[in-house]
C-alpha cells in the first residue's frame, strides 16, 4: 500500500486514517492552508499550522474541532510522522510532509519560492515522492522580482493620484491583498479596502501581523477622501455597483495570469501587474529538483503537460486529477465571500 | 525603439478612447517625422513585407529557450500568439539599447536576400539588444497583427488634434495609396495637391438597430433600402481612371475587370459607394458565389462567365470633382438616380424600399430572404454622409436569423485573449441516433458562461487531440445564422453563414436537439427563396 494514496475525497493516508485538502466531508483533514480549495467545509476534525488557524477557523466558522501545528513541529498519528513545512504562498500556508518506515512523501499545497515579505518563506524538503502543484508549469510563465512588480503598481498609483483618478487594484482577499498592502509604498496616499478584504485583515491582525491602515470603504467615506486614494478589493467586486463610487478610477489586475496578453486583455483592466502566488516556471523546476525526490506527482493547473516536461527530463512523473484550482480558483472564492460580507 | 514600445504599451494598456487619444498625441509629440509615419502605417494595417518565415523564428527561440519543441507548442496554444510565446519562452538577458522604430524596420527590410544562416544570426543580435517588450513588438514588425485596438477614426482623432487639422481632411488623406517609405508626415497631412488620384473617402457604417422602429419617429423622414450580401465597395473615376476600393482599404479594381464599363458610365471626378455583389440576370447570386472569386489570383473566362459582378450603388460622395458628402442624403440619392442607368448589369442603383408606415416596412423587412438580402438599411434623408461607425442617422434593421439547437461534442482552446479557455466549440445535430458534425462557433457567449463551459469541458472530457478535446455530448446550444448553402466540403453536406452561439439552452437534454432534416427542410426553404 502506498504511504498516500489519490482518491475521490483528497489525497489519503490509509495507514494514519486522514486526508490532505480533501474537497469532501472527512473525519480527518490535514490542511496545507486556507484557500477554498484546500480548506472545505464539513469535515470532524481539521489540522493546519498555527499561523493559518485564525483564518481557517474564521472561513469555515469552526470552534473547537481545529488543532494546529507548528512549522517543523511532528504528530505521530497511527506510526505515521506528519508536519508542516513553510510554502511561502500565503500567511500560514504549508507542505506537508509525511514519513513511515523511512519512506517521505511531501505534498507541496501551493507555493511559491519567491520572497513576499509576509509570509513566512519556502523551506525545501528533502523526499522521496513529492506532490507539486503546476499552476504555473509552462515556460511561458516567468515572474519578476517582486520590487519591481511594487515600482510599477507605485507609479501607476502616484499617477492616477495626478490626474485626480482614484486607483482600483484587484487580488484575491486572502494572501494577495495583505501582500500588496503590507509592500505598497503606503506613503503615496490613503488606502481602503473592500469589507472582504477588510475582514480577513481584521482576522489577520489579531494574530499579530502588521498591515497599514487601511479602512473598510463605507458610506461615511466621501468623493473627496477615495479621490487619489488606493482601493483593495477581491476581483469579483469588479463591474459591481460598488465600484460607481470610485468614479473616475483607474483599474488594475494583480495575478500570474496578467502575465498572457490575451488573459490580460480579457479582465478589461486598464492594468494587469504580473503578481502571483504560485511558483513560475523555473522555481518550479528548482523546488523539485531541490526535494530530491525520485518520483513527482503533478496536480493543479497544466499537470499533464508538467508532468510529460519531468519525464522528459528522466523524472519519474505523473498527473494527478484533484479539485485544486490554483489562482482561478482563487479568484473564484473571493465572489463566494463577498456574499457574505 | 522606447517611444513606439511605451506607445504600444500605452494603447494596450488603456480601454477607453480618451486614453488612447492621449497616448497617440504624446507619442506624435516625442517621435521623428518618419517614426510617427510608420506607426500610424503600423496602427492602420500596413506592415513591412515579411522577410522571415515565423517558423523560423519559432524554430530559433525554441532553441534558445533549450526547451523540447512539443513543449513550445503546447505553450503556443495557450497564449495563442506566436509573436507573443516566442518573446516569452527567450532568455531573459538583453544588453540595453535604443534604435528608431525606422531603424528596426529597416533592418527587417534588410533581411530579406538573406540566407537563412545570415537572418538567423541578425534575429538573434536583435533579440539580445531588446527587453520584453520590445521584443514582442519586433517579434510583431515582423509576423504582423497587432490588433492594438486603434480603429481608424480614432487615429484620425488623434492626428487631427496633434497637427490642428479637420478630422474629415485626416481621415480622407490617410485612406488611399500612401506609404511611409515615399511620403513624409508633413506631406501627408498638409499637402492638397492632390497627387493621389485614387483616393478613397472613408465609409459611413451604421449600427444596428436594436430598438422598436418606431423609435425613429417619423417614417417619411426617412429612406429605406435593402441590406445587401457583399462587399461594401467604392468606385472612383478620376483623371480617366478606374480605382474600386473595397471597405477594407484595398484597391481591388483588378479583382472586377467588369467594372472597366464604369469609365463609359461616370464622368470624371466621380466616387460611387456601393456593395460589390454578383448578379446573374437581375437576381443577386449568394455571398457563397463571390467567395469563389475573392481568393483567385487568376479570373478565368469560364469564372467570370459563371459569377458576373455588378455594383450595387448607394450614394454618391464626389461629383464632378467636388466632395459632396455634406449635401443631405435625399439631395445625393437624387444626383445618383439619375446618374445610374436603368438595370445595367453592371452599375445597379439600390432600389428604393417604399412604404408609408412603419408596420408597411416591416412587412417588407419579412420578404428580405426572397431578395437574398439580410433586411432593410434606414437613412434620414436629411443626414451628411459621416465616415467611420455612428448613431443616429443611418441604421441596418437586420432580419431575425435562422436558428437550430445543436449538441456541443468538441471544444478547442481560443486564442489571443481567450487563451486559457475552452472556446471554441463543435456543434452537431441528429441523423437518426448519430450526431453529425455540421458547425463550429465560438462567439455569443457572456464571459461567465464561456467560464462555466470552460469548466464543463475540463470535467467532461472524453478523449484529447492536441488543443481538441472530445466531451460528452450533453450540452444543447442555440445557434443562431444568417445563411445555409450546401456545400460537399462538409459530413453534414451543409455549410453555414456567421453561424454563432445565440443561447445556452441549459432547459434541454441532448435528445432535444434539432436533427439534420430540419437542417435540410431550412436548406430548402432558403433555396426555394432564391
Ligand atoms: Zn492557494
Ligand atoms: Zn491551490
Amino acid at each position: 500500500m502506498a504511504l498516500l494514496q489519490f482518491t475521490d475525497r483528497g489525497i489519503f493516508c490509509e495507514r494514519a486514517g486522514v486526508y490532505l485538502d480533501p474537497w469532501k466531508p472527512v473525519d480527518k483533514a490535514i490542511v496545507s492552508h486556507g484557500h477554498s480549495d484546500h480548506a472545505h467545509w464539513g469535515h470532524k476534525h481539521y489540522l493546519c499550522t498555527q499561523d493559518a488557524m485564525p483564518v481557517i477557523r474564521h472561513r469555515l466558522n469552526l470552534q473547537d474541532n481545529i488543532q494546529t501545528l507548528a512549522y517543523g513541529e511532528t504528530l505521530n498519528i497511527n506510526g505515521v510522522d506528519f508536519s508542516f513545512h513553510p510554502a511561502g504562498h500565503i500567511p500560514g500556508s504549508a507542505q506537508i510532509r509525511v514519513e513511515h518506515g523511512g519512506e517521505v512523501w511531501v505534498f507541496s499545497g501551493d507555493y511559491k519560492l519567491q520572497h513576499d515579505g509576509i509570509s513566512t518563506p519556502f523551506e525545501p524538503v528533502k523526499c522521496n515522492v513529492f506532490i507539486t502543484e503546476s499552476t504555473f508549469g509552462l515556460p511561458v510563465y516567468k515572474w519578476k522580482p517582486q520590487q519591481e512588480v511594487f515600482d510599477e503598481i507605485n507609479a501607476w498609483w502616484r499617477n492616477n493620484q495626478q490626474q485626480g483618478k482614484t486607483s482600483v487594484i484587484a487580488g484575491y482577499t486572502l494572501g494577495k491583498a495583505q501582500r500588496i498592502l503590507k509592500n505598497v509604498d503606503a506613503s503615496i496616499g490613503r488606502i481602503f479596502t473592500h469589507g472582504a478584504v477588510d475582514s480577513i485583515n481584521e482576522v489577520m491582525r489579531q494574530q499579530g501581523f502588521v498591515l497599514p491602515e487601511a479602512p473598510r470603504v463605507t458610506d461615511e467615506f466621501k468623493k473627496p477622501d477615495l479621490q487619489g486614494a488606493l482601493i483593495v478589493c477581491p476581483p469579483s467586486a469588479l463591474g459591481s455597483p460598488w465600484m460607481r463610487r470610485f468614479l473616475p478610477y483607474s483599474l488594475g489586475v494583480a495575478s500570474g495570469w496578467m502575465k498572457l496578453r490575451g488573459t490580460r486583455r480579457r479582465r478589461g483592466a486598464d492594468r494587469g501587474f504580473v503578481l502571483s502566488d504560485h511558483a513560475d516556471w523555473d522555481d518550479l523546476n528548482l523546488a523539485i529538483r531541490e526535494t530530491g525526490a525520485s518520483k513527482v506527482f503533478v496536480t493543479h493547473g497544466y499537470a499533464e503537460i508538467f508532468s510529460q516536461w519531468l519525464s522528459s527530463r528522466a523524472i519519474e512523473a505523473y498527473e494527478v486529477k484533484t479539485r485544486f484550482e490554483g489562482e482561478l480558483g482563487e479568484i473564484d472564492e473571493s465572489a463566494k465571500e463577498e456574499g457574505q460580507v | 525603439m522606447k517611444h513606439f514600445t511605451r506607445l504600444f504599451t500605452d494603447l494596450d494598456q488603456t480601454t477607453k478612447t480618451l486614453g488612447k487619444i492621449k497616448a497617440l498625441i504624446d507619442y506624435f509629440g516625442k517621435a521623428s517625422d518618419q517614426d510617427k509615419l510608420w506607426a500610424i502605417a503600423l496602427l492602420s494595417h500596413r506592415r513591412p513585407k515579411r522577410t522571415v518565415n515565423a517558423n523560423y523564428l519559432a524554430q530559433w527561440a525554441n532553441e534558445l529557450s533549450g526547451l523540447p519543441e512539443w513543449l513550445f507548442y503546447e505553450s503556443y496554444t495557450v497564449v495563442g500568439d506566436l509573436a507573443e510565446t516566442i518573446t516569452l519562452v527567450l532568455p531573459s538577458e538583453f544588453e540595453e539599447s535604443d534604435f528608431s522604430l525606422t531603424y528596426w524596420i529597416d533592418f527587417i527590410k534588410a533581411l530579406e536576400p538573406l540566407e537563412v544562416p545570415e537572418k538567423k544570426e541578425k534575429i538573434l543580435w536583435a533579440w539580445g539588444q531588446l527587453n520584453e517588450t520590445e521584443r514582442f513588438v519586433f517579434n510583431k514588425l515582423i509576423t504582423g497583427g497587432f490588433r492594438i485596438g486603434v480603429s481608424q477614426q480614432l487615429m484620425v482623432k488623434a492626428l487631427a488634434k496633434f497637427a490642428d487639422v479637420k478630422e474629415n481632411v485626416v481621415a480622407h488623406r490617410l485612406m488611399g495609396n500612401w506609404s511611409p517609405e515615399l511620403d513624409t508626415f508633413s506631406g501627408l497631412l498638409y499637402t492638397t495637391d492632390g497627387t493621389d488620384v485614387s483616393k478613397p473617402y472613408p465609409f459611413y457604417l451604421a449600427y444596428a438597430l436594436e430598438d422598436d422602429v418606431h423609435t425613429l419617429g417619423e417614417p417619411h423622414e426617412w429612406i429605406a433600402e435593402r441590406k445587401w450580401d457583399g462587399i461594401r465597395g467604392q468606385v472612383i473615376v478620376r483623371s480617366g481612371q478606374l480605382f474600386v476600393w473595397s471597405r477594407g482599404e484595398e484597391l481591388v479594381t483588378d479583382k472586377y475587370p467588369e467594372y472597366q464599363e464604369m469609365l463609359k458610365l461616370l464622368p470624371d471626378g466621380t466616387a460611387i459607394d456601393g456593395e460589390i455583389l454578383p448578379f446573374k440576370g437581375d437576381l443577386p447570386m449568394a455571398f457563397a458565389a463571390l467567395q469563389t472569386r475573392i481568393g483567385r489570383k487568376n479570373l478565368s473566362a469560364k469564372l467570370l462567365k459563371e459569377v458576373p459582378v455588378a455594383f450595387v450603388a448607394y450614394d454618391v460622395l464626389e461629383w464632378q470633382g467636388e466632395d459632396i458628402r455634406t449635401w443631405k442624403f435625399e439631395d445625393r440619392r437624387a444626383r445618383l438616380e439619375a446618374i445610374c442607368p436603368v438595370n445595367h448589369p453592371v452599375l445597379r442603383l439600390s432600389p428604393a424600399v417604399t412604404f408609408d408606415t412603419w408596420e408597411q416596412l416591416a412587412l417588407e423587412r419579412e420578404r428580405s430572404r426572397e431578395f437574398l438580402s439580410e433586411g432593410i438599411m434606414l437613412k434620414r434623408k436629411d443626414s451628411i454622409y459621416r465616415n467611420g461607425r455612428r448613431r443616429g442617422d443611418w441604421w441596418k434593421w437586420k432580419i431575425n436569423p435562422f436558428t437550430v439547437d445543436a449538441v456541443m461534442i468538441y471544444a478547442m482552446r481560443g486564442h489571443g485573449r481567450r487563451a486559457n479557455l475552452y472556446t471554441d466549440y463543435t456543434f452537431a445535430v441528429w441523423d437518426g441516433d448519430q450526431l453529425v458534425p455540421f458547425t463550429k462557433a465560438y462567439s455569443g457567449l457572456t464571459d461567465e458562461e464561456i467560464r462555466e463551459v470552460d469548466r464543463w469541458v475540463k470535467q467532461n472530457t472524453v478523449e484529447r487531440f492536441g488543443p481538441v478535446r472530445s466531451v460528452k455530448p450533453e450540452l444543447v446550444f442555440e445557434i443562431a445564422f444568417e445563411g445555409i448553402n450546401r456545400s460537399s466540403r462538409h459530413k453534414s453536406g451543409i455549410a453555414l453563414r456567421f453561424p454563432r452561439m445565440a443561447r445556452w439552452r441549459k432547459d434541454k437534454t441532448a435528445s432535444e436537439a434539432n436533427t439534420l432534416n430540419d437542417l435540410n427542410s431550412l436548406l430548402r426553404f432558403s433555396e426555394a427563396g432564391r
